[in-house]
């Protein structure tokens, strides 16, 4: 029978507390073993050799010398790495991406790995190999790749969604378009319009965390993997394709995870450790250098856009159209077509128009960022509106609440909207004491809008009832940074225990059915409703223990309050059973308990978010400080808020950095400048303010608890909302993200001289 | 390659260790010791996260040498609670949620720690300051301050 | 029979429509419907499209009803951070 997940209003025991979260006495005692810190017995180190060309063939790798140095056990290039996608595009290129076959086509491109007794012999090794390259003319700027003079990156791609089909290759390997209406009308019927072209430079996810890994493959071809994932289960299955293994000969164990943000949704080296285990025959431990983590791991997009927005001078816009450039690296992607599917979702609009334009460069493979490829749209989009609203003589935010999308309107995208939290996200603002506080002199206040979907995915969850009666609930869920908490309340609501009785633990990939991974704000959302399903069962099963006990039929009892009860008078005058009495004579009615459930939480909702920013401009360097900073988002439900707000602030600050000081600087030479914190700038402690929030609670329907996920939405608005804050502090409109101290300056100098 | 011998204390425990001339505190830590509370996350000083004090001073243990520390008192998130006594710190890091991914916590505890010891009346500004080394990607540090902020009472009056 | 609106990347296949009728109960007809009458629709179907169904996005279950009275979109399928 299907599973019913509607949302059921009610009160709740343990949803929405705020209890200790099980992981964190390991965390604070520096127990808590994250990807580095696992070492196998008799392991080797491993090193990877990088390209420093951003494009160029590879006529020759020469490993001679490097294989006769002692200490050396084994060394892979792609000839270890033979090609069994047959066929398979995607998987093709992240073999190659993992390693270079024929070309390099970023600078830091992997063409060699090496694995030693230690790490002193493993770099002594890298320097011994030698690498012949022909250097080839590159292009790592999303606007200079589409020009014709270009040097085009992969002679097999010709762009997709253009009819006729083209005859030359280019590095444009597709373009899309959403929308409804008739712009070119709308445009006609517009009072005012703002027409304005964007840049955003690359970031990256910044997790504190370099990815590691120790991999074990036995000559009988059974392989282990420890590592730091946001989903073993597909790492699992990725890494055992590329490598020719059946899927379950291959067993991944999670470390715990020191940030993912979408960086580590993607394999990077873990095929390489694994190769290079199989030829040595012994455990390989690789750690990612933070260097290598910025060159060679999957940073976002840079991209650039043009955004035309017109509205009537009662304030109703008439018509939207943008026009999007990102970049998926050195592999064909679609990130512009996310990007256009956002951009406007947040507006009911009449006449709307988003074309995407995808671009290849010599830059590492784009991942997913947190929301991926909507900061970018938001930040064009929520400027526009902003100097559209001002233009036209309205508030920032009314002129929003009077656009903004609801229940019944065409999202941009396509679909009809459900209910839906923008309305009362703005509304939220406008009413918040963050409007009132007072202003000071070079300072700012701005806003803008976000959204997000989130999705759920295939699930799996395991309840046991051990012979105390306590309970262990195993996920597949990775816990990037707390839902073991969220989880066990969970539990513990639908099962009537004690939150202190319940304890999740996130299981490894033999134990337990394919679980997706953490990403798409699914973590609570779908282990959520798999965890539900699983208790139900469990409950069930639990009557029907209680019913063998008390010799009546399994429908006569009920489960009310943590206990097995008799469902009405004529079932008999039995004192309730509890889980413990129940799980104590288990052996004797059947065996252990459990409940499990393997389901696809699929129809998930979408989440909105206002945040409001006030910023202080220093007109003489271009220094801006966040003075005050506040997001408002709809959570549907939130299960542990403390951890909703943790999400909120976390998310709000990356944008704040993003929108700040983020930024990947290429030279004219190709290679990547700045592959490191220090000038890598991320947003340090005395960067921010506190961070204020307010969780809404519009249950998402089609949740049992009516939880929407919250993870990616916040790092949606800052863009915009630091823009158009700092609009209003300098009087000038920033085009080009990050809005670093030497820009603010001459938008400002060149302001003084009109 | 030569080798160095070196005794020192660790946590109030005499340690003693062999490590190369050019291995840095934190490989010795981790590596040789097997002490992995201190976590490397980018190995050139920036980001905190491998934070020890070294004779009460706040050091980045990737930028000390092994060969440094003979006869030095090294104290490493590993020695911050007592028996099965947190510190303040650490039980306040988790009532406050000032974790989310805790890959950065155990530098975060040692630099705070440090702060606390010199200064027990911290303003935010100086809080702010002071844990400017160590860098978080997931908590935005607004729950970080606060528990610090919320022990920094406590234990004026404990 | 069901209505099915495409997004703008996979008009060019069914000849610039923006949306075609498709005789299937669930996804699972859907896609194998729209494989056998569009073959260039396969490699999309195979890199993984989303469904919409009255604004509720569906990327995996094949037996999802359609409803015949049912708004029905075929987007990307979004990947997550």
């Amino acid at each position: 029978m299907p599973l019913d997940t509607s949302f059921v209003a009610r009160k709740f025991k343990q949803i929405g507390t705020r209890p200790l979260r099980p992981d964190g006495l390991d965390k604070v005692t520096g127990r808590a073993r994250y990807g580095a810190d696992y070492n196998a017995p008799g392991q080797l180190i491993a090193l990877v050799l990088r390209s420093p060309h951003p494009h160029a063939k590879i006529k020759k790798i020469d490993t001679s010398k490097a294989e006769k140095l002692p200490g050396v056990k084994a060394i892979i290039t792609s000839a270890d790495l033979p090609d069994l996608t047959n066929g398979d595009r995607g998987m093709r290129d992240m073999l190659e991406n993992c390693m270079a076959r024929k070309k390099v086509l970023y600078d830091g491109h992997a063409v060699a790995a090496v694995a030693a007794i230690d790490a002193t012999t493993a770099r002594k090794a890298l320097k011994l190999i030698k690498v012949d390259y022909e250097i080839l003319p590159h292009v790592t700027d999303v606007d200079e790749a589409l020009k014709p003079s270009a040097p085009v990156i992969h002679d097999d791609i010709f762009t997709d969604g253009v009819e006729p089909k083209p005859a030359k290759p280019s590095n444009n390997n597709k373009r899309a378009t959403f929308g409804h209406g008739d712009i070119e009308q709308g445009f006609k019927d517009a009072d005012f319009i703002v027409e304005r072209s964007f840049k955003t430079e690359q970031t990256h996810q910044g997790y504190i965390e370099p990815h590691a890994c120790v991999a074990n493959v036995n000559p009988d071809g059974q392989g282990e993997l420890w590592v730091c994932t946001q989903g073993h289960f597909v790492y699992r299955n990725q890494c055992a394709a590329l490598l020719g293994m059946d899927i379950s000969r291959l067993r991944v164990t999670a470390s715990e995870i020191g940030g993912g943000f979408g960086g580590k949704t993607h394999i990077w080296t873990e095929p390489l450790a694994l190769a290079l285990s199989r030829k040595a025959n012994k455990p390989v431990k690789l750690t990612m250098t933070r260097e290598d983590v910025f060159r060679a791991s999957g940073p976002t997009s840079s991209t650039s856009i043009d955004m035309k927005i017109g509205a009537k001078k009662d304030g109703t816009i008439t018509a939207a159209h943008g026009v999007l450039r990102y970049h998926g690296g050195a592999f064909p992607a679609t990130w512009a077509e996310f990007g256009a599917m956002t951009a406007f979702a947040c507006y009911d609009l009449k006449n709307v128009r988003s074309d995407s334009i995808e671009v290849i460069v010599n830059r590492p493979k784009t991942a997913a960022y947190r929301a991926p490829s909507a900061p970018m749209a938001a930040f064009a989009v929520e400027s526009a509106i902003d100097e559209l609203a001002h233009k036209i003589g309205m508030d920032a935010v009314d002129f929003r609440i009077k656009n903004a999308a609801k229940e019944g309107t065409k999202s941009s995208y396509g679909p009809v909207y459900g209910p839906i939290g923008i309305g009362a996200t703005l509304e939220a603002a406008k009413n918040h004491p963050h409007m009132k506080a007072p202003l000071g002199k070079n300072q700012g206040r701005g806003m803008a809008c976000g959204f997000w979907f989130n999705f759920g995915g295939q699930t799996c969850t395991d309840i046991n009832v051990t012979p105390d009666g306590s309970v262990t609930v195993a996920v597949g869920t990775i816990d990037v940074g707390g839902s073991r908490a969220s989880i066990g309340l969970m539990a513990a609501e639908e099962l009537g225990l004690p939150y202190e009785q319940v304890r999740v633990v996130i299981a490894d990939t033999s134990s337990l059915g394919h679980n997706d991974m953490t990403d798409g704000s699914r973590g609570t959302f779908s282990t959520g409703m798999a965890t539900v399903a699983a208790a139900r069962n469990c409950i069930k099963e639990l009557c029907k223990r209680a019913a063998k006990m008390w010799d009546i039929p399994e429908d006569a009892v009920e489960w009310v309050d943590g206990m097995a009860k008799p469902a009405g008078s004529n079932a008999g005058n039995f004192p309730p059973l509890s889980i413990k009495e129940i799980a104590a004579a288990a052996g004797n009615t059947g065996g252990p308990i459990a409940g499990h459930n393997e389901l696809v939480a699929d129809g998930a909702g979408v989440s909105f978010a206002t945040h409001i920013c006030d910023i202080e401009v220093d007109p003489e360097t271009g220094l801006s400080r966040v003075k005050r900073y506040t997001v408002i988002q709809d959570a549907g439900k939130a299960i542990h808020p403390t951890y909703v707000e943790g999400q909120y602030q976390g998310g709000a600050a990356q944008g704040i950095g993003w929108a700040l000081n983020e930024e990947y600087i290429y030279g004219k030479d190709g290679r990547l400048q700045n592959a490191g914190f220090l000038d890598y700038r991320i947003p340090v402690c005395s960067d921010l303010p506190f961070i204020d929030t307010m969780i809404l609670e519009i249950p998402n329907p089609n949740h049992p608890f009516g939880v929407r996920g919250v993870g990616e939405t916040s790092i949606v608005p800052p863009l915009a909302a630091v823009a158009n804050a700092m609009s209003n502090a300098a009087g000038v409109r920033m085009t080009h993200i990050p809005m670093s101290p030497p820009r603010v300056l001459k938008a400002i100098e060149a302001l003084k001289k009109h | 390659m030569s080798s160095v011998h070196v005794t020192t204390t660790i946590n109030g425990d005499a340690v003693d260790f062999v490590c190369n001339a050019d291995e840095p505190l934190l490989d010795v830590l981790r590596n040789r010791l097997g002490m992995t509370g201190s976590k490397e996350g980018c190995g050139t000083g920036d980001c905190g996260a491998c934070s020890v004090t070294i004779d009460g001073r706040l050091v980045c243990s990737c930028l000390v040498l092994g060969a440094e520390v003979g006869g030095s008192k090294i104290e490493t998130i590993e020695g911050m609670a007592k028996a099965d006594v947190l510190h303040p710190l650490q039980k306040n890091f988790i009532a406050h949620a000032a974790l989310q991914c805790g890959i950065c916590t155990p530098g975060f505890l040692v630099a705070a720690k440090a702060l606390l010891d010199n200064n027990p009346n911290p303003s935010e500004e100086e809080i702010r300051f002071g844990l400017a080394g160590n860098l978080c990607r997931c908590t935005g540090y607004d729950k970080i301050v606060r528990a610090v902020q919320a022990t920094a009472k406590e234990m004026r009056g404990a | 029979m069901v209505e099915v609106h495409l997004w703008g990347a996979l008009r060019p296949i069914v000849g610039g429509a923006h949306s075609v009728f498709v005789d299937a109960r669930n996804i699972r007809e859907l896609f194998k419907k729209l494989g056998e009458d569009y073959p260039s629709f396969e490699p999309h179907l195979k890199r993984g499209v989303a469904v919409s169904i009255n604004g509720k996005i569906y990327r995996d279950m094949w037996d999802t009803e359609l409803p015949g009275d049912a708004e029905i979109y075929l987007l990307p399928r979004i990947p997550g951070g």
